[in-house]
């Protein structure tokens, strides 16, 4: 369980403002997710938090240090693509990340280490509902099972804090809604904090326990350049314990009158990508 | 009546189909062979079949002072300078691939490099090997190295550089240190274009060891080729040059089979 702090991130690409003014607390074991209209900084955001990116200004704090800018084992991620390795089987995948952490020079495990994470790499397989497909490659499933492979990938090393890319972007409803149970209860179990990036602003309510609007104030044409997007609406959903939904006021759904109008954009803006 | 763009044969057919070509050019060869030794009985430019199973016959032979089987000594020492030449630019190839691809210090240091080195025409500087290193065998290594080690090398990198970098970043996140990301994610996934790449750089690579063989020799395939055209043994040539376009041919078979063997993912069909 690890707690976020973002303190007045900028970022700045030459004259091109992409965020300002960025400043959001996330709470240890929290879902997040961040919804926003293209070209609104979601992505660089997540970049930021991967270490992929260093802020122009400001500073991005994981449990009250500074992140190291470069990707480490603290934060896993998964990709909306390309998230697993082509040349691996599943349970090599999965088995990856204990591999590389346990033997610094090989990369590999012998005997008893390997027998005792080749189990906890089945269990949690058998848990994404994966357990018959071990030796399988990833070219031989089906996008949702390579997501679930990817998440089981990302967890099984225990991150601080998972980042999901629009990671079931690409996937049909029905399978997304599979994937959605999955998700919550590897959420549930790991105590893990979920930053996801998404288009669908039906599973970023139904998921998170805290939605982030990121948009911009200045729209016009001669101003995009100079005022970047920022953090428009923050929204608590529900409880991270209870699961239950918060009051009506704050549960902002597709309906509310109130974000129904910008929130409705965005949803056109994904279905034309 | 159906496109023939839509006529595909069958399996037992394809079979013939592939062996027909080769059948008539044989047919071909006999009869111009016969017209010609109608025409004059000792004919060498195009010899019988007969005549170069005997001279293959004499080749496989102890020889009458060395006690060599000609044949044998000159495959064995010609595929040892190529097993050689070939082993040397894989590990350059990879080396080098692998750095100039991941590490971008490297490839902006090496890179340019080897833009220019693989340009250099191998042939060109043979002379300049056999002065530097002598005219025996490490010459003839070296020029198979320097034609096939640079374009190892660019393609390597090319294909190491194409890797998603959702993969490195993942890798990271995993915990991969630099050396790790090479071992387990950049290696695992260059060695079946290494292998595609080998096969199309078998070609070249017999090329230079047949040219080197031939300038400067005592033993080897391209060395006996060279030999016997003073005296015009085509009897003895054109088995040689059969021998040599079969090892060619068995080489890349062998290669596409090591290839589905040992890296069966790289062969599956993409799922959408």
């Amino acid at each position: 369980m690890s707690a976020i702090r973002v303190r007045k991130v900028w970022v700045e690409y030459g004259a091109q403002i992409v965020l300002e003014k960025l400043h959001l607390d996330i709470a240890a074991g929290d879902f997040v997710a961040i919804v926003g209209p293209s070209g609104c900084g979601k992505t660089t955001f997540l970049r930021l938090l991967l270490g992929q990116e260093r802020p122009t200004r400001g500073a991005l704090l994981l449990d009250g240090e500074a992140m190291p800018n470069e990707p480490d084992a603290d934060r896993g991620i998964v990709f909306q693509r390309y998230s697993v390795f082509p040349h691996l089987t599943v349970l090599g995948n999965v088995l990856l990340g204990s591999e590389l952490q346990g033997a610094p020079l090989l990369a590999r495990l012998f005997g008893a280490r390997r027998r005792e994470r080749i189990a906890a790499a089945r269990a949690l397989l058998e848990e994404v509902g994966l357990g018959e497909h071990l030796h399988k490659y990833p070219s031989q499933l089906s996008g949702g099972m390579q997501q679930r492979l990817a998440l089981a990938q990302a967890l099984i090393t225990r991150p601080k804090v998972l980042l999901l890319d629009e990671p079931f972007g690409a996937l049909d409803p029905g399978i997304r809604a599979e994937i959605h149970v999955v998700l919550k209860r590897l959420w549930k179990e790991t105590g893990v904090t979920i930053v996801m990036v998404t288009h669908d602003l039906r599973e970023a309510f139904s998921l998170a326990t805290r939605v982030v609007v990121f948009d911009r104030y200045r729209k016009r044409k001669e101003e995009r350049t100079r005022y970047g997007a920022t953090i428009t609406q923050n929204i608590e959903v529900r409880k991270r314990d209870t699961g239950a939904s918060l009051d009506a006021q704050n549960q902002l759904g597709r309906d509310d009158p109130a974000t129904g109008e910008r929130l409705g954009r965005d949803d056109l803006a994904s279905a034309q990508q | 009546m159906r496109r023939v763009m839509n006529v595909a044969p069958g399996r037992g057919s394809r079979w013939l189909l592939a062996l027909l070509p080769f059948v008539l050019i044989a047919l071909a060869y006999n009869f111009a062979s016969a017209q010609r030794h109608a025409a004059n009985p000792d004919d060498k430019v195009l010899p019988t079949a007969s005549a170069m199973v005997d001279a293959m016959q004499r080749a496989t032979q102890p020889d009458r002072r060395s006690g060599e089987r000609v044949f044998w000594s000159d495959t064995a020492i010609s595929l040892k300078r190529l097993g050689l030449g070939l082993a040397i630019s894989i590990v350059i190839g990879l080396v080098l691939g692998m750095l100039i691809g991941l590490l971008p210090v490297a490839g902006a240091t090496l890179s340019p490099l080897m833009a220019v080195v693989s340009m250099i025409p191998p042939m060109a500087i043979l002379p300049i090997l056999f002065i530097a290193f002598g005219l025996d065998e490490l010459s003839k290594v070296v020029l198979i190295v320097i034609g096939v080690a640079p374009c190892l090398v660019r393609d390597l990198a090319l294909k190491i550089g194409q890797l998603p970098s959702e993969q490195l970043i993942k890798a990271q996140t995993l915990g991969a240190s630099t050396w790790q990301v090479m071992l387990r994610v950049a290696l695992p996934q260059a060695m079946p274009r290494l292998i595609e790449s080998l096969r199309l750089m078998l070609g070249p690579a017999f090329l230079f060891l047949i040219s080197a063989e031939a300038i400067s020799a005592d033993a080897g395939l391209g060395y006996r080729i060279f030999l016997v055209r003073r005296y015009l043994a085509m009897d003895t040539i054109l088995p040689y040059v059969a021998w040599i376009t079969l090892l060619a041919f068995v080489a890349d078979l062998l290669l596409v089979q090591l290839s589905r063997r040992a890296f069966p993912w790289a062969h599956l069909e993409r799922r959408a």
